[in-house]
């Protein structure tokens, strides 16, 4: 430890920090553009300057190390010419555009420029003008705006893993551009968005559309894939303007990925605004009462075997445990949340859940993905991983469909999980890697499960980790990296028919008679045997909604609060940010209202009492967050590893941008569609 | 699946949005050939395994040259610029900013005669206006960053050459004329339009940057001093 004095205030900081950390450990705000916490440093912008005692000149603190007895001052009039310097500049080129600028209002620049900014120029030449760079359909670009911190540079090699940024030129001709024109092909380029210290890079969807201090913000958590990142939606009047990224350091540090930041253009498309019932084979728009109705005069003398409920992919617990309750009290085991037919053993919850963490994986040594492609299935996640890879020192293993690269380097083992045979009797090479380290990780993808030999695999994968020195009292090494965001809530619920209850498969082919979806989209409801009456609850007007006999305008993950549980099995909480469009409820309550038209009341009115009854079906809903643990057990999950089959993993995620209701209503993500999975293709060179 | 996503396919194709248009020729293939492999090899036997990269400079020139043996022409185009990021495993981004930064790598094509003018200051003071006129006047180009219209002179500006005391100087290619005035330089001109390679360096009667005329001090061979001090005849080579 160092101990540096900053401006008369003694602060203690590790051997190694730089100066521009003493001052915050003293809290000193030092202006910046350049340095970011989560970057490495680059030292370009100058702002940052302070005086340090014996320095002969003022120093860039971002990059300066500090030393034992080092007296530091950040407010000095030498401090503050040499910040006004540097700021006038920076100002020199800079367009005056801030009343056009999307960036005006949060930018850090305008803001510094009411600190250290002259009251004129003093600058008559020609400014300079920069072309503007096409980055795909998710980042807008004004160049000449650009103070070429790097930042975007950084983050595209450093976090995304994609070097495709960089400055060609010099001097006055330095540009940021990927010189060939083409669109980033990153699932994290948003967040060039949120680095970019000046309006150079905006969002295009966001372009002209609100200014920051109009909007009000509520706290929410990503649903559009199962990392659970936390995210702030700013919504102006009833509408979801933008959604950014909220800082937890333990699940999406500060970074989101594409997905869940731009396909909210999906929630003012094809919604469900009203009940709509079938009469005479077309659907007639009609009263909550007339829905209710018609449900239950069909539910009238139907066995509850004959009943059965699908869990969709975005639903809240909230919901999840009212559907559960009603189905119960029909008399109906029928109710299974695995629309993609993944084979779990909800036995104990870390059969089923992100054991290490995610922030665990920065501790690992060694990584196996088993059955999945974490840059499109949590491109969040992915991060991660390739933050622990750059560290050093990370072999990292893949059984899988081969599909895109990674960001990081791995050895490809083979796509069949008779592989996993192989690296348990150590006759696959990267066994060795495994076994030698001290905190092995594996990860276990839907694809792995969502097959016939489903248990098998998951049996083997656990058998693997426990063999490889994965699964000790301070080290639980099985992780399973699920795609739904409900799926963890929905398994802690228990959503999965009990021997002699239907499961999906059971439920679509004609098993029950009436069969209800919970935001099911992804079963291929073409498939629902004829007979079947289908009542769809949801907000989509997607496949769910096209086979329904009677509809139940739901609300979307932005419209209600609900409790997610991500990967991890970390309970967290997101508050309504706006009100549901039209006669569209919370989807508790409408499961709530129909259990009185049926007689059969839900015990709970409000939201509490919802969340007290989740907390009394499972005791993890009482506790927001995730406590760490290891592997107290070591029995392994049903199913017989001799078992697997021969079939090669098939890819989970065919299209990263159409992966459910929300994102299939977007523009925005069909655009990305269409320029990154369909790209136009190219004669090879 | 597509490829899309592969690091293969990193600066290569512009996936759903029309390509930049062509218009300074690019290229569709480059490959190395045996000359150049020759060199290559030698180059990259320098750094150790694993730092290739740091080849890049040389590999550019190695591109350069070979552009200007095969087509006339020296310049990097884009797709060697993907076979040096290939061949040294480094995302071709980081070669297109080596290859920009430095002014010595031409990015578009130039002539066969690639005209450098130093226009600062100790040139400038020297008459390298002089130079550019008498430039232009030769062959016919009208600024700086233009091509002769019979593709075989391109005229740029440049900073210092390091060559201050034979100012003012005219790089062609790679050889440097000194001393010229904006007769010579037309000569010049005229000497490589008749596919001559006119001598390098100074155009006057000078030994390198040695004085103009021959020597003007030291001029005593040791030992030959007079006795009042004056030095003795002046030796008759430099």
């Amino acid at each position: 430890m160092a101990k540096v004095t900053v401006d008369g205030i003694q602060v203690e900081v590790a051997n190694g920090s730089s100066v521009l950390q003493a001052c915050e450990a003293a809290g000193k705000e030092i202006p910046r553009f350049c340095y970011h916490e989560r970057l490495s440093i680059a030292g370009n912008c100058r702002m940052c300057l302070v005086e340090v005692e014996k320095a002969p000149k003022p120093v860039a603190s971002c990059g300066y190390p500090v030393m034992d007895g080092m007296v530091v001052r950040t407010d000095t009039e030498v401090v503050r010419r040499a910040r006004r310097a540097v700021m006038e500049f920076l100002l020199i080129n800079h367009p005056l555009d801030c009343p056009i600028c999307d960036q005006g209002g949060e930018c850090d620049l305008q803001d510094q420029a009411f600190s250290y900014g002259g009251d004129h120029s003093r600058y008559a030449e020609n400014k300079r003008a920069v072309t503007d760079k096409y980055l795909g359909p998710l980042v807008k670009t004004v160049m000449t705006r650009c103070i070429q911190c790097t930042r975007c540079i950084r983050f595209a090699s450093e976090v995304a893993g994609v070097p495709e940024l960089g400055a060609t030129s010099r001097g006055e001709n330095m540009e940021v551009t990927t010189y060939v024109e083409k669109a980033l092909t990153s699932e994290l380029s948003g967040n060039l968005i949120d680095i970019c210290p000046v309006g150079a890079l905006t969002s295009k969807p966001y372009a002209f559309v609100a200014r920051p201090w109009e909007l009000k913000k509520s706290d929410g958590i990503d649903v559009l894939d199962a990392t659970g990142t936390n995210i702030r939606i700013h919504a102006k009047g009833p509408e979801v303007m933008r959604i950014l990224p909220r800082v937890n350091d333990a699940v999406n540090e500060e970074w989101m990925a594409d997905k869940g930041r731009f396909s909210f253009d999906g929630l003012r498309r094809k919604r469900l605004d009203r009940p709509w019932v079938r009469v005479h084979g077309k659907l007639q728009p009609a009263s909550w009462q007339d829905a209710f109705v018609a449900i239950a005069r069909r539910l009238e003398g139907v066995k509850g075997e004959r009943i059965g409920a699908i869990v969709g992919d975005l639903c809240d617990a909230e919901s999840m445990v009212a559907l559960r309750d009603l189905t119960g009290a029909l008399g109906s085991g029928n109710i299974d949340c695995r629309q993609d037919g993944a084979q779990y053993d909800i036995g104990r919850r870390d059969f089923y859940t992100f054991n290490s963490g995610i922030a665990g994986i920065e501790e690992a040594d060694a990584l196996l993905l088993v059955g999945t492609d974490p840059r499109r299935e949590a491109p969040v996640l992915n991060a991660r991983i390739r933050k622990r890879w750059l560290a050093g020192n990370f072999p990292v293993g893949v059984i899988a469909a081969p599909g895109p690269d990674l960001t990081y380097e791995v050895a490809h083992l083979g796509d069949r999980p008779s592989v996993l045979a192989g690296l348990a009797d150590g006759s696959v090479g990267f066994a060795e890697s495994l076994r030698a380290a001290k905190k092995p990780m594996i990860i276990v993808g839907q694809s792995a499960l969502a097959r016939e030999d489903g248990a098998a695999v998951l049996a083997a994968c656990w058998a693997l980790a426990g063999r490889v020195g994965a699964l000790t009292p301070d080290w639980h090494g099985f992780n399973m990296l699920h795609t739904a965001a409900s799926r963890v809530g929905a398994l802690d619920l228990g959503l999965v028919p009990q021997a002699g209850s239907r499961s999906v498969a059971g439920m679509m082919s004609g098993g029950v008679e009436v069969l209800w979806l919970l935001g099911a989209d992804e079963i291929g409801a073409g498939r629902i045997g004829p007979d079947t009456f289908v009542v769809y609850q949801g907000h989509h007007g997607d496949a769910g909604a096209a086979r329904a006999d009677v509809i139940l305008p739901g609300a979307a993950y932005v419209e209600k609060s609900g409790t997610y549980v991500n990967t991890e099995g970390r309970v967290q909480t997101a508050f309504q940010a706006v009100f549901p469009p039209g006669e569209a409820r919370e989807d508790w309550r409408i499961l709530r209202a129909f259990s009185e038209v049926v007689g059969h009341t839900l015990p709970y009115d409000d939201l509490e009492a919802v969340r007290r009854r989740l907390a009394e079906v499972n005791p993890v809903f009482a506790r927001q967050g995730l406590p760490r643990f290891g592997a107290a057990d070591a029995t392994g999950p049903a199913g017989d590893p001799a078992a697997i089959g021969n079939a090669p993993f098939t890819p989970t995620v065919h299209d990263y941008y159409q992966t459910n209701v929300i994102s299939r209503a977007s523009a925005t993500m069909a655009e990305c569609s269409r320029v990154y999975a369909h790209p136009v293709v190219q004669a090879a060179e | 699946m597509s490829g899309h996503f592969s690091a293969e396919n990193i600066g290569h194709g512009t996936p759903g949005h029309a390509p930049r248009p062509a218009s300074d020729n690019q290229p569709q293939h480059f490959a190395f050939d045996t000359e150049s492999e020759t060199e290559i090899e030698a180059i990259l036997a320098k750094y150790p395994e694993g730092r290739q990269a740091s080849g890049v400079i040389p590999l550019l020139y190695v591109a350069q040259a070979q552009m200007g043996r095969a087509t006339g022409s020296a310049w990097v185009p884009r797709v060697a610029m993907d076979v040096i990021a290939r061949r040294l495993g480094m995302p071709p981004i980081r070669v297109y900013e080596v290859a920009t930064f430095y002014l010595m790598f031409n990015t578009k094509p130039v002539g066969r005669y690639h005209l450098q003018v130093c226009t600062t200051t100790p040139c400038w003071l020297r008459g390298s206006d002089d130079i550019v006129t008498a430039c232009k006047r030769a062959t016919g180009v009208k600024a700086f960053e233009e091509t002769s219209a019979d593709g075989l002179f391109t005229m740029t500006e440049v900073e210092c050459l390091g060559a201050c005391a034979n100012a003012p100087i005219l790089q062609v290619n790679d050889d440097f004329y000194e001393d010229l005035d904006a007769e010579r330089t037309v000569a010049l001109i005229e000497a490589l339009k008749r596919g001559e390679k006119p001598q390098r360096g100074p155009t006057i009667d000078r030994f390198n940057s040695a004085p103009a005329g021959g020597r003007t001090t030291l001029l005593d061979e040791i030992g030959t001093r007079h006795a009042d001090g004056q030095p003795g005849t002046a030796p008759d080579t430099v």
